[in-house]
């Protein structure tokens, strides 16, 4: 058995195998002899020569439920296989039982660490079915919040990534920074999580007095920190072998895969649905799309890291530019009346009732609204039968899919290389099963 | 011991004595790392104040934390080779007792006076690795036989640069005697400069460094903590450990790492020796046993700061700084301290 890995980290393009192994089923990966070797591994071996682990659904460093069914020659991967549905709760499903007001409750709880882009998905699908026209205020409110959601998200893969490479301090401070941020949300939207707060129309309040200082408190207090991770981190000689060369994934993988967000920018390709499908007011303020350069799990790293640092810049701009009115539409029917409006009016008191008996009507058609979530691109599929329940409801989850490229990645790494893998493409596995 | 109390001691009494005497010789250091290290050095280092009920500043969480233990059903897996399991366990702990043997803690205050004292340490400490395959292998599960393989290979490895540091100090020494390593840093100087003797961390600064990167990997303790890597083998050989077990293994990682650290007190920072007193000076057997565990808690601290902060290697990375690096830059201390001492 060769621990040699001077073939993986020289060679930024590595040779890949036949892709059908990544189609087999359980069963048939269990069965060795049956199935032919994926190209460059030598699989003359005896029965016993190698042994299959099965890591997960419960082990420290699947990220929750994700299972992987590895057979290891001593320590060194052969093949893989992500196991996934430990955590499926049907709520694509429920979607359709769930009003368009309701819907945002559900979405939200699928990628819990970043549930705001969930309910922005969502509410832009709904809007767009509704041919609804959101005021500026609502818009930048949700450019706020939803940039400040990517800063925790990616805090949280730093914390993350720290523990699963042994770097338990790093731990902790990824999620004393992400604290404060949800420090804010909670002040916000009265929730640390699933917050409910993006909702067809705009958002369901305004920002608090004094979110301005709050914001700048955050755009002080996160830059030091960051550089003190690239003191801890980036510049670590251990971290950096350990990253480096690890899990490369080169740009024609990456998009055959279906890849997005910072697995695909690792590789080179600059995609970035703010900056190429403008959504929101994302036109409006200036920012970088980070990329890097070898696909590895380092590349990765870096990128979250300095998307952190563009998400503030946008957040500056945003508190610049925040304008004043609506915070959301006035049409009666998608919007409850305000709680004063009910004492005074009946048909405000009609419609508060309907909206959330019935809730409000869909035209008829399908629609589909992407954005670029921490992970990559989360789609909202809706089609609407003219009821006030969806038809089907689809997420296009990018964890779901970005963990496709995972046999790929661990393919002849050692058992370490595939943790550093699993937590380089950073699933959410609320977000995978849905 | 008999010679500081001027008393003729009884073999019983002499050897209640030394049992007393290797118990607090180990559990102490144990408790004490544990609780300023592990509870709140570390919690320091993360922002956080660590345990803070049981007792002034938690500092009785310790005792919480062992009585926890104690209740805890034993739960050995059905599939488990029954006898190997459990004795894995007191092999551990049965290296870290003899390892403690050889320390001296003052002029006087010795358990054993071994002629190869430092051999015999460094002898003593590979047997824990016995231990830890025996764990591995009994367990029956995947997880902790890889545990197992991963420290049998690293403890292996890292041996060898363990024993190359300190043949250094063994040559500047010329003995392999530890009580007598201390008297020739006590006595030593530095080109004719005796004031503070001659610690050999000063000259064999190679060597110290080398040591005390092979005892953080002896120890298993992160960046060279694949054995028990949480996020890749789950807890690697003490998977499967729960109880008055795992507590063992626990008391034998920390006590190991006290041991660890006061034999490297004793060979580089001079032991219970203090600038300033003559080293016949009888007042070394009151605060000898204290000088050296000052030292000892500081050599503690680099290795625990170490934990806290790195990141871990990965199993080739490991082999690779062990072989490359660490052996050959301690055969060329080695070669250069022969050079240096024939010279001067």
């Amino acid at each position: 058995m060769s621990l040699d890995h001077d073939q993986t980290t020289d060679a930024r393009v590595r040779e890949r195998g036949d892709s059908a192994v990544l189609r087999m089923s359980e069963s048939a990966l269990a069965q060795l002899g049956v199935i032919d070797a994926p190209a460059g591994v030598a699989h003359d071996l005896a029965e016993d020569e190698t042994m299959f682990i099965n890591m997960g659904p419960s082990h420290p460093s699947t990220h929750g439920v994700l299972r992987l069914m590895l057979e290891l020659r001593g320590e060194m991967v052969v093949r893989s296989k992500p196991v996934i549905g430990y955590l499926h709760t049907g709520m694509e499903k429920q979607g359709e039982q769930l009003s368009y007001l309701q819907g945002t409750t559900n979405v939200t709880r699928m990628d819990y660490a970043s549930p705001l882009f969930n309910e922005l998905a969502f509410s832009m699908a709904v809007e767009e079915l509704l041919g609804l026209e959101v005021p500026p205020r609502a818009t930048w409110i949700r450019m706020l919040l939803t940039e400040l959601n990517r800063m925790s998200s990616h805090l949280l893969f730093m914390a993350t990534n720290g523990m699963d490479l042994g770097a338990v301090s790093m731990m902790i401070f990824g999620w004393r920074e992400r604290e404060e941020v949800l420090r804010f949300f909670e002040k916000v939207s009265g929730l640390r999580m699933n917050h409910n707060f993006i909702r067809p129309g705009g958002v369901a309040a305004d920002l608090p007095d004094g979110w301005r200082d709050d914001v700048l408190r955050l755009l002080e207090l996160i830059p030091p920190r960051l550089d003190e991770y690239d003191t801890l981190m980036t510049g670590q000689p251990i971290w950096q072998e350990r990253l480096q060369g690890v899990g490369v994934l080169n740009t024609a993988e990456a998009l055959a895969l279906g890849v997005t967000g910072p697995l695909l920018r690792s590789t080179g390709y600059a995609w970035d649905l703010r900056r190429d499908m403008p959504y929101l007011a994302y036109d409006k303020v200036e920012f970088d799309v980070v990329v890097g350069t070898y696909g590895d799990s380092f590349d990765r790293y870096a990128i979250r890291l300095n998307e952190i640092r563009e998400s503030m810049r946008i957040v500056a701009q945003i508190l610049d530019q925040m304008p004043k009115g609506d915070y959301r539409v006035q049409d009666k029917k998608v919007t409850p009346p305000p709680r004063a409006r009910i004492d005074e009016s009946m048909e405000a008191l009609i419609h508060h009732f309907k909206i959330f008996t019935e809730g409000f009507k869909v035209p008829e058609g399908e629609v589909y609204a992407a954005v670029e979530s921490p992970r990559g691109e989360l789609g909202c599929y809706i089609v609407s039968d003219g009821s006030a329940h969806p038809y089907r409801l689809r997420i296009r989850p990018p964890s779901l899919i970005n963990l496709q490229c995972l046999p790929y990645l661990m393919q002849n790494g050692l058992i370490a290389d595939a943790v550093a893998n699993i937590s380089s493409v950073d699933p959410i596995m609320g977000e995978v099963d849905r | 011991m008999d010679a500081l109390l001027a008393v003729e001691l009884a073999y019983w009494q002499q050897t209640t004595l030394r049992v007393i005497g290797g118990l607090v010789a180990v559990l102490l250091p144990a408790g004490t790392l544990v609780y300023v290290y592990l509870f709140k050095m570390m919690s320091f280092m993360q922002s956080r104040l660590g345990p803070m009920e049981a007792g002034p500043y938690g500092s009785l969480q310790l005792l919480a934390e062992v009585g926890k233990f104690l209740q805890k059903e034993d739960v050995i897996p059905a599939k488990a080779d029954r006898w190997v399991f459990v004795a894995a366990p007191f092999v551990v702990l049965m290296s870290t007792f003899l390892l403690v043997l050889v320390l001296p803690v003052g002029p006087d205050l010795y358990f054993i006076d071994a002629d190869t004292g430092v051999y015999l340490a460094l002898a003593v400490s590979s047997i824990s690795v016995i231990g830890i395959l025996m764990a591995g292998w009994a367990s029956a599960n995947k997880y902790s036989l890889l545990g197992g393989l991963r420290a049998a290979g690293q403890l292996i490895a890292y041996e060898l640069p363990l024993i190359l540091a300190v043949v250094g100090v063994v040559i500047q020494a010329g003995t392999l005697n530890m009580q007598g390593i201390v008297f020739a840093q006590a006595d030593g100087e530095i080109f004719g400069w005796g004031a503070i003797g001659n610690p050999f961390f000063l000259t064999q600064f190679l060597g110290f460094a080398i040591f005390l990167i092979a005892v953080q990997a002896e120890l298993t303790q992160p960046p060279f903590d694949m054995p028990v890597a949480e996020s890749e083998l789950v807890a690697g050989y003490m998977t499967e450990y729960s109880g008055i077990r795992f507590l063992l293994f626990f008391i034998g990682e920390f006590a190991t790492a006290g041991v660890f650290s006061a034999l490297a007190a004793v060979l580089f920072l001079g032991g219970w020796y203090v600038p300033g007193i003559d080293s016949d000076s009888n007042l070394f057997n009151i605060i000898g046993p204290l000088a050296l565990f000052a030292k000892m808690m500081f050599v503690a601290f680099l290795i625990f700061w170490f934990r806290f902060t790195l990141p871990r290697f990965r199993e080739d990375q490991l082999q690779q700084l062990a072989w490359k690096y660490l052996i050959p830059i301690s055969l060329v201390n080695i070669v250069a301290t022969g050079v240096l001492k024939v010279v001067f």
